[in-house]
């Protein structure tokens, strides 16, 4: 599904080339939950943007769900990226003028889906995450916890291949952090693949598989105790 | 996704209200100011008759000599007088060397109307010959216009102007009818519809934007009726008395057109001009080697001075307006922008590439611009009703906004927002989406 090979990230300026990624190689399989780990300025957001084709890299090999990205102009970017990927981010990041309803619409919007299919994906997604009764809401009259969910509505309505979650939990309290990593976990169980960056090693050991970044290296692949079942697919 | 867009302009637009009533304001301000001072800049500088205009000439000769009067020419140096004399005039008309040649002068008699409801008045009236009316293409209502037989018999007749006809007839077809002017009878042969040529290039010795006459009669008749003229009449010497005298004199008081319609022929009367000339002095009615000139209609308009200077400098300082109006309204707008990155990197995340997002903030600019555009057009109507009030009866025909100059505005508007909304609307297709993750 997500394939880094020898992958590098360098920021260069005049004088000093520094690496955020240095010959990283990961490989994740479809149905897997991973969670990416490691102490801040590790590598772990640039990981996740370039997973998401959000930057470019310097060197190496990503092919995702078998396309080689490498190369890519804007628009063919973007539209791999609205196809293949859903993202989760910490701060929701919903627009703040949109509801619920057309939140969840951004995506599918640019993927030029009709408006039957529209809402079709929209209430299913709303429905998944158990907002179906709150569409007509914004933000700003809903719980963190549901901001979130609206979020992860919105990255499901696409049916991406990858879920790419950006510390989902650390603008929640216990509680509502609690509800989200349920809901995530119920999504892999129902074979999504997640990438999941955190710095907190209770969420990290909820993954299937935890992938620990050190100075933009992949030091250490630790096999976790399972507390999520492997789907069938991840299995396969 | 078009509608899509206008729907998110709308809801972007609501958003910060101040801004967005900032924004319009500048560019409605802008273009209001610009639009007043083009609109008076483009009727004073119009073709009044666009297609015809390059076959239209006016003549020219020095009749005074060394030894100048008036009717001088500052802005283009020229010494050339700009009406003929009496003496000129005629013996150009009886050359009929153009395809069409008209002398004209303005003047005025007492209307006595059959309805004994209206007071009698003074009615203005254009004296000229039959070709005034094909050489100007001067459209007709009824009837048409007299012969060059009526020239040469210097008949009695008349063409009215629709306001006349309207006032006298009650708009009824009065072509066969007779109108009294200083109680002699005159046989309306022609009523023309709505001609009001803005500038009154036939005749610009008064005023430039006035109103047109709403009598014409043969200019043969009005100088049997020793009708003298009404606007400019300059003199080197005094003329003898009366006005026998007058017509004797070396005083300019004619207009004079011709109608040239080919090169060849603007030759042939610019050579036949100076063979006049030289005719003249030969038979010692000059004693100078006399300079004669023929302009066409626009180049008139110039040496006359239509568009003054002033008007030319204050459509530049509205347009310096407008432009800083712009940058204004390009930095709220570029404020505007840089308030919704966040917004614009998670559509990006989302999916939508530079061209979207570009899409996007062009169509908001253009909702501004057409916003700004309609409250540009309340304001430039708002100028020119104040313009009305201020310029004089005859020229606030010139502060008249006309369906091209909505569509100058619209135009404008719309190009003057794209044009300020193309920065910021640049900077949003350059925002980073991986700025959305990393800065969090």
């Amino acid at each position: 599904m997500l394939q880094m090979t020898h992958l590098s990230k360098a920021y260069r300026t005049e004088v000093v080339e520094t690496y955020a990624l240095r010959d990283f190689s990961i490989h994740v399989r479809p149905g897997e939950f991973v969670a990416v780990t490691g102490p801040s300025g590790s590598g772990k957001t640039t990981f996740l943007t370039i997973a998401g084709l959000l930057e470019e890299f310097t060197g190496g090999e990503y092919h995702l769900d078998g396309a080689d990205v490498r190369g890519l102009n804007d628009n063919q970017r973007s539209r791999l990226r609205n196809e293949k990927i859903g993202f989760i981010f910490q701060a929701f990041n919903l627009i703040p003028d949109l509801n619920v309803f057309d939140n969840v619409d951004v995506p599918l919007r640019y993927r030029g889906f009709n408006g039957a299919e529209r809402r079709r994906r929209i209430q299913k997604s709303l429905e998944r995450v158990g907002l179906s009764a709150r569409s007509r809401h914004y933000p700003a009259e809903l719980s963190g916890g549901q901001q979130q969910r609206v979020a992860i509505a919105r990255a499901l309505a696409g049916d991406p291949r990858l879920l790419l979650a950006d510390e989902p939990t650390g603008n929640l309290d216990t509680q509502m952090a609690r509800g989200v990593m349920e809901l995530l976990e119920e999504l892999h169980r129902d074979g999504a693949t997640i990438v999941m960056v955190t710095h907190d090693p209770e969420l990290a050991i909820r993954a299937q598989r935890e992938v620990h970044i050190v100075d933009g290296q992949v030091v250490d692949l630790v096999a976790q105790p399972r507390i999520v079942r492997p789907s069938s697919q991840a299995q396969a | 996704m078009f509608g899509y867009y206008i729907g998110l302009a709308i809801r972007s637009l609501r958003r910060n209200v101040v801004l967005t009533v900032l924004m319009i304001v500048a560019i409605g301000v802008g273009i209001g100011a610009s639009m007043t001072t083009l609109t008076i800049f483009r009727a004073m500088s119009g073709d009044p008759l666009p297609g015809k205009s390059a076959q239209l000439f006016v003549p020219q000769i020095d009749n005074w000599g060394p030894r100048k009067g008036g009717g001088q020419s500052a802005a283009t140096g020229s010494k050339l007088q700009n009406q003929l004399t009496y003496i000129d005039a005629s013996r150009l008309m009886e050359a009929h060397a153009a395809k069409r040649q008209s002398a004209m002068y303005g003047t005025g008699l007492p209307l006595i109307p059959a309805n004994r409801d209206l007071q009698p008045f003074t009615a203005p009236i254009r004296a000229s010959y039959a070709d005034f009316f094909p050489m100007f293409e001067v459209p007709f209502l009824y009837g048409a216009p007299w012969s060059a037989a009526d020239d040469a018999a210097h008949a009695a007749v008349v063409v009215l102007s629709r306001k006349l006809n309207d006032k006298l007839f009650a708009g009824a077809n009065s072509v066969g009818q007779s109108v009294n002017l200083d109680g002699q009878t005159y046989r309306v042969v022609g009523v023309l519809k709505d001609w009001e040529p803005i500038p009154k290039f036939y005749d610009l010795t008064d005023e430039k934007f006035g109103k047109g006459a709403d009598v014409f009669m043969p200019f043969t008749r009005a100088i049997d009726q020793q009708l003298r003229g009404w606007g400019s009449f300059n003199c080197k010497d005094p003329p003898d008395s009366g006005y026998a005298g007058t017509l004797r004199s070396e005083c300019i008081w004619i207009q004079f057109w011709v109608e040239l319609p080919t090169p060849a022929d603007v030759a042939r009367y610019r050579l036949f001009l100076q063979n006049y000339a030289s005719e003249q002095r030969r038979s010692g009615r000059f004693d100078w080697t006399a300079e004669t000139a023929l302009r066409d209609l626009s180049q008139w308009l110039r040496f006359n001075e239509v568009v003054s200077d002033e008007v030319r400098i204050l459509v530049l300082v509205s347009f310096s307006f407008l432009f800083v109006c712009l940058l204004n309204a390009m930095g709220l707008m570029l404020a505007k922008v840089m308030a919704r990155a966040q917004e614009i990197g998670v559509r990006r995340a989302l999916g939508a590439n530079r061209s979207a997002i570009f899409t996007q903030c062009l169509i908001e600019s253009s909702v501004i611009g057409l916003v700004g555009a309609a409250l540009g057009l309340v304001l430039t109507a708002l100028g020119l009703l104040g313009l009305r009030t201020l310029l004089s009866q005859s020229a606030s025909a010139l502060a008249n906004l006309d369906l091209l100059d909505v569509g100058i505005v619209i135009a404008l508007a719309l190009g003057s927002a794209i044009l300020a909304g193309l920065y910021p609307t640049w900077r949003a297709g350059q925002v980073q989406p991986a700025w959305q993750l990393k800065s969090q």
